[in-house]
């Protein structure tokens, strides 16, 4: 007697406690195998572009700041790296240093972000998410500390940084570097040598480095994938090209290489933290622009820089006018996600949440 | 061996208990706040506003209503308008602060509060006598003026000891005295090239203010040729 | 006319039953004397069990916090000890829906039937001297038996919820409740062996020195296999988050889906109480004819506690790494110590079928030695061999663009 079995199509809908932000899943399984995936999103699209032509270029640095909402700094350094190549100015050096900074705090943050739910998918009853969030709640200090608010910060314009920071930033940075690095070290022991996790994560979802490149993937998913590739050592910015640091690459392709770089690219942003507090001299924070910019009509600019999710990018065209002509945004969540196939099918039901954390897509920028 | 490290994870876990919790029980006790935090209110000082409505212009949501009609003060000065309507809705409001990065003349500052929450729409909207009545707690935002240090600075989760510049008194938004306007000093804006009269901030070295009065904007005077 | 127990009763050694039925006995006939000090012990180990659960609800989320660096609630009473008493009214006051096509009688009888196995457990637990309702003795075969009863109430949660997702739920939930069978009898069997005999209060009484110090193998395989029997973390595959499935209990809300969390965390409470009483020493220790009671406790804490922490600690395990931890992990290591408890118990056991206290230190040293080679062995055979091509990073070329080296 045979058993005739169908495949059946289930729903990961919109409102889900797994997935990250409302993502909606279309997936085919015949048993517990995964055989067909359509992704359906566009349910936080806010319109962010079209908003950006109706707002003069300082106001847009506010728009920016919810794209990747747990990110929002290295939104607004994309963004004022676009503008400043459209208007042909640099910042001042202790802008620079700030930006950078600032840019690797918020890498912490966001990568904490990734592992707590990485591994509150798995199962772990949000342990060392409580761990990871308690180390952002330091950083986020940091941050009101620096421009007042936590998440959508706001701290950058075209032009350098607002304003420079208190002058009690910086023990209160030291003190976030000492006890952030005892926290962290004790995240990782819980983390990365546990056997479940391990076998749960190993050999899961591989990507090849030739299929990644092909589905234009990239940061610490590309990287994870073997490919030696950070915007931040191809195409300094900033003050990346004043410090040293090394880009941790995956060797084995799957969901724990890509939990794996995130911890590693978490120790290589302290480094490069270190390195900017003892490189930064006292200066100017911020050119003497107007507060309504007019860059020349016709004039277009790609800005990207290396977000913790990957390549953000900005390309803005301007008509001479206040606003942008066009600000595109390239976001890397939403191009990270056309890989989601080959992520997925083949692979069975209780890894494919697992494997959509380990993308860390966020929905603020895949819908914009 | 198989095991080991998920002994030592539940070592890290039970070290964790023993830890006091990081939680902070509020209402009974807050976070400390930095002076710099964006609250939820504004400050806004009348006598140095003179109705130019940048903060309007440059707010990225547009809900700042402002409606003026000429005053008759100072025309020849280029004087102040007089403000029939300012409005803020709080409700829409993302509190960046480019408002305040806008006035040029530092009356309008972000307030330092965050508990404005309201049980009616229409009491969302804060009102121009709202903001003239309200108990003025601006926060250091964009006003470097009011960010001076002396000595050591301490970590920031006591309270910095913050004194405006000359150090002629320390301040602090949440837990400090309400600050007047002429308390709040001026960081001269590089764009602004006429001083308006009455709206100067000059102090010689022993720090006596030597600004005039300007005259009341509430009372409106008749029309007369200047 | 006073009724007095017959000596060879069961229930003649337990104190609380003969005061009640002797007092009860005075005004009414024997019979109904007998029928109400029974209901009476009844009456204790049913609000026992469902008080425990709720005090352990708040024991689990009080602990919860603090392992994650946080507290847990607190607003309801002194330390949030009214927290379990404002989910109780939550749950009561919600509207007790059944789905369409479910199968009525069979819906509503699944949470009695999860929550009536465990109270028909604590009937043989002893609490103190001489205190089981029922001091069987084939105490651990019934225990047993008994427990087995969860696995069916749960499939029927799964069938009669006409909801394809929560009979997938419940399914899964089955098949590691029946492999975990049979570790925890293999386990049980050694315990049974040394102390000769079934009952549980014998076993408590043979236990001079704890039994998880003599068989630390079986306690471990115990205190797994109950885990998984009781779908908790890293075994939690039936329960709440079962990634998109919302498991068997999807369609249970108000006072059912109450008495299935009572049924949840009262089998921890039982279990743990069970658990106390085979491989700690139950109600032994200092002045245990007048604090039996309180040891008991504090051992049945100690156990919850284990149970809590494992769950902060561990993430999931996926259902095909479930089972093969079980019937490749843990039955070769119940077998192993079965082994060796029997050789030890023929070799070492006097004439008079005694075992001291030195036969048991042996026993226990020797199979601290079993447990960890036995754990080191079958952990090394079970150890998944995943492939991985260790390549070497490559720098990849794009043309147009020059390589940095980096690393």
């Amino acid at each position: 007697m045979t058993i005739r079995t169908e495949p059946m199509t289930v729903n990961v809908g919109p409102q889900h406690p797994s997935t990250h932000g409302v993502f909606r899943v279309r997936i085919t399984f015949d048993g517990e195998d995964i055989v067909e995936v359509e992704p359906v999103f566009g349910y936080l699209h806010r319109g962010t572009e079209k908003l950006a032509e109706e707002r003069n270029y300082v106001q847009v640095v506010t728009l920016t700041d919810r794209l990747d909402y747990t990110s929002s700094m290295i939104n607004n350094q994309a963004y004022c790296l676009a503008v400043e190549k459209l208007l042909g100015v640099e910042p001042p050096p202790r802008a620079k240093y700030l930006r950078t900074l600032t840019a690797e705090l918020q890498r912490i943050a966001s990568h904490l972000i990734a592992v707590g739910f990485f591994v509150q998918e798995l199962g772990a009853f949000g342990t060392p998410l409580m761990y990871g969030f308690r180390s952002r709640e330091r950083i986020l200090e940091l941050f009101e500390m620096l421009c007042g608010a936590r998440i959508t910060v706001s701290y950058m314009r075209p032009g350098g940084v607002f304003a420079d920071a208190p002058r009690d930033f910086w023990p209160a940075l030291n003190r976030f570097l000492d006890d952030f690095a005892e926290e962290f070290v004790e995240m990782e022991q819980l983390l990365l040598e546990n056997e479940i996790l391990m076998v749960r994560t190993r050999g899961v979802s591989p990507i090849p480095p030739e299929i990644a490149i092909n589905n234009s993937v990239s940061g610490p998913v590309l990287r994870a994938s073997g490919v030696n590739w950070d915007w931040r050592k191809q195409e300094p910015y900033d003050a990346y090209d004043q410090v040293e640091f090394d880009v941790p690459i995956g060797s084995n392709w799957d969901n724990y290489d890509r939990f794996w770089v995130r911890f590693q690219e978490v120790h290589q942003s302290i480094r490069i933290i270190k390195q900017c507090i003892a490189q930064i001299e006292p200066g100017p924070v911020r050119l003497d622009l107007p507060l309504v910019l007019r860059p020349e009509a016709g004039r277009e600019a790609y800005g990207r820089v290396e977000a913790s999710k990957g390549e953000l990018a900005f390309y803005l065209v301007s008509d001479g006018g206040i606003s942008p002509y066009r600000c595109k945004i390239r976001s890397p969540s939403l191009i990270n996600l056309t890989v989601i196939e080959h992520l997925l099918v083949g692979w069975k039901l209780a890894d494919m949440i697992v494997s959509l954390g380990s993308i860390d897509i966020n929905m603020g920028e895949v819908d914009r | 061996m198989y095991g080991l490290a998920m002994i030592k994870g539940l070592m890290v876990t039970l070290k964790n208990l023993t830890r006091k919790p990081f939680t902070i029980q509020y209402p009974e006790e807050r976070a400390k706040q930095h002076p710099r935090f964006r609250g939820e209110e504004f400050v806004w000082y009348e006598e140095r506003c003179t109705g130019c409505a940048s903060c309007a212009k440059y707010c990225p949501l547009g809900i700042i209503k402002i409606e003026t009609s000429p005053s008759g003060t100072m025309i020849p000065e280029g004087g102040k308008y007089r403000l029939e309507v300012f409005d803020i809705e709080l409700q829409r409001c993302m509190f960046c602060g480019l408002c305040v990065e806008a006035c040029p003349y530092d009356a309008l500052f972000m307030g330092s509060g965050f508990e404005q929450g309201q049980y009616s729409r229409k009491n969302m909207v804060i009102t121009i006598d709202q903001l003239r009545n309200a108990e003025k707690h601006p926060s250091t935002w964009y006003r470097p003026q009011l960010e001076g240090y002396e000595g050591e600075a301490d970590s920031f989760r006591r309270r910095p000891t913050i004194s405006q510049g000359d150090s002629r008194f320390s301040y602090d938004p949440r837990g400090g005295p309400p600050l007047g306007w002429r308390e709040v000093g001026r960081e001269s804006w590089r764009w602004h090239q006429h001083e308006k009269a009455g709206m100067r901030f000059e102090q010689d070295n022993e720090g006596t203010d030597t600004r005039g009065e300007g005259p009341d904007p509430s009372v409106r005077k008749d029309d007369e040729a200047a | 006319m006073s009724c007095q127990l017959a000596s060879d009763s069961i229930l003649y050694a337990n104190g609380i039953y003969r005061v009640v039925y002797e007092i009860v006995g005075v005004v009414l006939p024997c019979w109904v004397a007998y029928a109400i000090a029974g209901l009476v012990f009844a009456f204790i180990l049913v609000n026992a069990v469902l008080l425990g659960a709720a005090a352990i609800t708040w024991g689990e989320r009080r602990l919860l916090g603090r392992f994650q660096n946080r507290v847990g609630p607190n607003r309801w009473g002194p330390f949030g000890l009214f927290q379990p008493i404002a989910d109780l009214v939550k749950l009561l006051t919600k509207e007790d829906l059944r789905p369409d096509g479910s199968d009525r009688v069979v819906f509503s009888l699944v949470p009695v039937l999860m929550v009536a196995p465990l109270i028909l457990m604590t009937a043989v637990l002893p609490f103190a001297k001489n205190t089981a309702l029922a001091s069987l003795n084939v105490g651990v075969l019934y225990i047993l038996a008994v427990s087995s009863i969860t696995s069916v109430a749960i499939f029927m949660a799964g069938w009669s919820s006409n909801n394809r997702y929560a009979m997938f739920g419940a399914a899964r939930a089955v098949a590691v409740l029946i492999s975990y069978e049979i570790p925890v009898v293999l386990s049980l069997l050694g315990v049974v062996m040394v102390a000769a005999s079934m009952s549980l209060g014998t076993i408590v009484e043979a236990q001079a020195l704890p039994f998880f110090l003599v068989q630390p193998l079986a306690f471990f395989v115990f205190m797994a296999g109950m885990s998984a029997e009781l779908n908790r973390s890293p075994f939690d595959v039936a329960e709440a988050e079962s990634e998109i499935i919302a498991g068997y209990h999807t369609e249970y809300s108000g006072v059912r889906f109450a008495l299935i969390q009572a049924a949840e965390f009262g089998g921890v409470g039982v279990v743990a109480a069970i658990t106390a009483t085979l491989f700690l020493g139950g109600w032994s220790g200092p002045w245990s004819e007048y604090l039996g009671w309180l040891w008991f406790l504090i051992k049945t804490g100690i156990i919850v506690f284990l149970f809590i922490w494992f769950r902060a600690t561990y993430p999931r395990l996926r259902i095909d790494q479930i089972m093969a931890f079980s019937w490749k992990f843990l039955l070769p290591l119940a077998m192993v110590n079965l082994i060796a408890v029997t050789l030890e118990v023929f070799l070492l056991r006097g004439d008079d079928g005694v075992l001291t206290v030195t036969d048991l230190a042996i026993m226990g040293v020797v199979n601290l030695a079993v447990t960890v080679i036995a754990i080191a062995v079958f952990g090394n055979l079970i150890k998944e061999r995943v492939s991985f091509r260790t390549r070497q990073p490559q720098n990849v070329v794009v043309p147009g663009v020059s390589t940095i080296e980096v690393i």
